[in-house]
């Protein structure tokens, strides 16, 4: 019980929002892809992408004199613009050329791994780790920070866990409130109606996607920025896979995502404390968690989970 | 017009018919190639490197002496394999990208096999080989079942088993199966020497399996074009409904066509444990899973294709190396090349619009030193 206690802590909670961020901001992305009807498994690569280059940037930043704040936000907005490039990618060959989405998504996931790769040995000379960059720290926001319990867990956080939080409700107003909102969903469930009603439905696909760079290249800088200070090869190590689960988790809705990311931080967060206590539980079977209850959600014995209608299906007038 | 200049004609017209398709089934996939190396070779170029003694650099760590041949055919073993398992889905419209879950869950059950299951030496290995075709079979044949039961896309459920085998591999590896040693390292024990496969060309690595891989091949080229099986897969692939009203079970021949892609990807993993490695180790994950998907693509999910397509990208793998060692070009310009052969298989428009654009561009300067010399001229 008293284990319960101390591995149930504040700090637990305000660990599982910080692991829950990149996947939230990934999954976001990931959500207005395919509700404008482009899957979008490049997820992990444009994560890594922007875990890359906000390390990068920030590297530059600190080497050209610019205090270490300034060089982590410059990091954080070159993140967005990077991974909007590589999604453009993405947008381009599935949308203009009409190639398999999945495809162009596999191709971008093994681009990135071997781009950054090749950055990492060619600007640094090494393979693995990047030497450590200016971050950012955790920002408390004055009054709230010192309210007890919530205080810790939510308002004395890194700035990009803000951003996430601030981020679900936008999208859900915008995919749902607005009629930008109901043109993106509109062009996911049925493209040709759509176009016959006058919406671009090439606009608004590469909207999606952009999207989905700019919000998925914001969650890997928090990675290399937020959570440390350095870039490591490989080191979203599966987590656009996991945005991706959440966002069929969460049934294509910015809350559903939410929630679903939050539970598999939770378990990333439990398994970590888990370990930090010595306690010998298989910590494997709580990291396979998100990916066994999406399996099961998938199959619709626990309330069915549906895509958009026209997501993967390319787009010809 | 004599008759032997008539003849040749006729010989000319028949081996054009025979060859012109092979060569226009073979222009994609070059073409592909042809343009992902000189994407490559930019790269190379903006980093000051040479691009030609970087590619000769790569071709001799992949084929300079009798050892670096071998370690690339053996490199080529488990992408035949799992190239097979992604090309033989696609022939059934289904895009297997759980190939490395299936490969890893194969590879982990022949290592259980050839562990704890003694035997008369051969049977062992058989027993081996087929408990990481079974396993890999029922981990794939699992997303066809749901996939064909609920409907969930493979591609979904292929991407949640990975991530499921890696993590109960992980545990098996660190738990029930971690080799009682001093040294307490995360791997399990030695498969026995009854269960491995023979080497076949010392000193280098390569073992029989390249011959098990080959004769896979020839095996799915013969399921799916001289079987029923084959048949109604690719009838499935083809048309869904069409396929149905023809009275061909599309439901079942999902299942079965995800059964046989897992178990083909499952042999690969067992292969790699009874001939290369012997034993499991924490953390193995070698991505031939999402190799084998441009494998397949390049192959034209074709069996032939698929083999040499194999071949190709383990040079590039092998040869990454050498590249990086004696031209100073890092490897992972390897990595780039092959996501970059993706894309271009995939949309094939840009590799169609190459030579015109080519063309093209060789007129509009053809065109401008033409108005270059006749300015000159006036001048």
């Amino acid at each position: 019980m008293d284990m319960l206690i101390s591995i149930f802590s504040v700090a637990l909670f305000a660990s599982t929002i910080r692991a829950a961020t990149p996947l939230i901001l990934a999954a976001l992305g990931g959500i207005f892809s395919e509700r404008s009807g482009v899957v979008n498994i490049a997820l992990e690569g444009i994560m890594l992408i922007g875990a890359f280059f906000a390390m990068l940037i920030s590297y530059l930043g600190r080497e050209a004199g610019l205090p270490p704040l300034a060089s982590a936000l410059a990091g954080a907005v070159g993140a967005m613009v990077f991974g909007f490039l590589i999604s453009m990618i993405h947008a381009v060959v599935s949308i203009r050329y009409r190639a398999d989405q999945v495809v162009s998504g596999v191709a971008i996931n093994i681009l990135a791994l071997g781009l950054t790769g090749f950055l990492l040995q060619q600007i640094f000379n090494t393979s693995g780790n990047s030497p450590s960059v200016p971050n950012l720290p955790a920002a408390p926001i004055p009054g709230l920070a010192s309210i007890p319990v919530l205080g810790p867990i939510f308002f004395n956080q890194p700035p990009i866990v803000y951003i996430g939080l601030i981020a679900v409700p936008v999208a859900a107003f915008v995919l749902f409130r607005t009629p930008l909102g109901l043109r993106i969903r509109a062009v996911g469930e049925h493209p040709k109606a759509a176009d016959t009603v006058g919406i671009n439905v090439f606009r608004l696909r590469y909207l999606g996607v952009a999207l989905s760079g700019v919000l998925a290249g914001l969650g890997g800088a928090y990675l290399s920025l937020g959570q440390l200070n350095i870039f490591t090869e490989g080191m979203t190590n599966g987590r656009g896979y996991i945005a991706l689960a959440a966002v069929i988790f969460g049934k294509w809705s910015p809350w559903g995502a939410l929630g679903a990311c939050l539970l598999f931080g939770l378990a990333d967060a439990v398994q970590i404390s888990l370990q930090n206590a010595g306690v010998n539980i298989p910590s494997d079977f709580l990291l396979m968690l998100p990916y066994v209850l999406t399996l099961v959600a998938l199959t619709g014995f626990i309330g069915r989970s549906n895509p958009p209608a026209a997501s993967g299906v390319p787009y010809e007038k | 017009m004599t008759a032997s200049q008539e003849s040749t004609t006729t010989v000319k017209q028949r081996i054009m018919t025979v060859v012109a398709p092979i060569l226009q089934q073979l222009f994609l996939p070059a073409g592909a190639i042809v343009l992902s190396l000189l994407a490559g070779a930019v790269f190379i170029l903006l980093i000051g490197k040479n691009p030609v003694t970087a590619y000769i650099a790569l071709v001799q760590g992949a084929f300079g002496n009798l050892f670096s041949i071998g370690e690339t055919l053996e490199n080529t073993t488990p992408l035949i394999l799992t190239g097979l398992a992604v090309a033989f889905a696609f022939r059934a419209k289904l895009f297997n990208i759980g190939a490395e879950g299936q490969f890893l869950m194969g590879a982990l059950a022949a290592t259980w096999v050839g562990i704890n299951l003694p035997m008369p030496a051969g049977i062992h290995l058989l027993a081996a080989l087929l408990a990481g075709t079974i396993v890999g079979g029922l981990w794939g044949g699992f997303a066809g079942l749901l996939k064909a039961t609920r409907g969930v896309h493979e591609v979904i459920s292929t991407i949640m088993l990975n991530f499921i085998a890696i993590f109960f591999i992980s545990y098996m590896v660190t738990g029930p199966m971690k080799e009682v040693s001093a040294l307490d390292i995360p791997q399990t024990a030695r498969v026995l020497p009854t269960a491995q496969l023979m080497k076949i060309m010392p000193p280098s690595r390569l073992s029989a399996g390249i011959i098990i891989a080959l004769l896979a091949a020839g095996f799915i080229w013969w399921l799916l074009w001289k079987t029923t099986i084959g048949y109604e897969v690719r009838a499935v692939g083809l048309n869904f409904f069409a396929a149905e009203y023809a009275g061909i079970r599309p439901n079942y021949n999902m299942f079965l066509a995800m059964l046989i892609s897992g178990g083909l990807a499952g042999l690969g993993g067992a292969i790699i444990m009874t001939g290369l490695f012997y034993r499991y180790q924490h953390g193995f994950e070698p991505g031939y899973g999402f190799t084998a998907i441009a494998v397949a693509l390049v192959g034209g999910n074709n069996p032939p294709g698929v083999v040499l397509a194999a071949l190709l990208f383990a040079t590039l793998s092998q040869g990454a190396l050498g590249m990086q060692n004696v031209a100073g070009v890092p490897q992972d310009t390897v990595l780039i090349i092959q996501a970059l052969v993706i894309f271009f298989v995939a949309a094939p428009q840009i590799v169609r619009a190459a030579p015109d654009w080519w063309a093209k561009r060789k007129a509009a300067a053809a065109a401008a030193a033409e108005g270059a010399q006749m300015e000159g001229g006036t001048a």
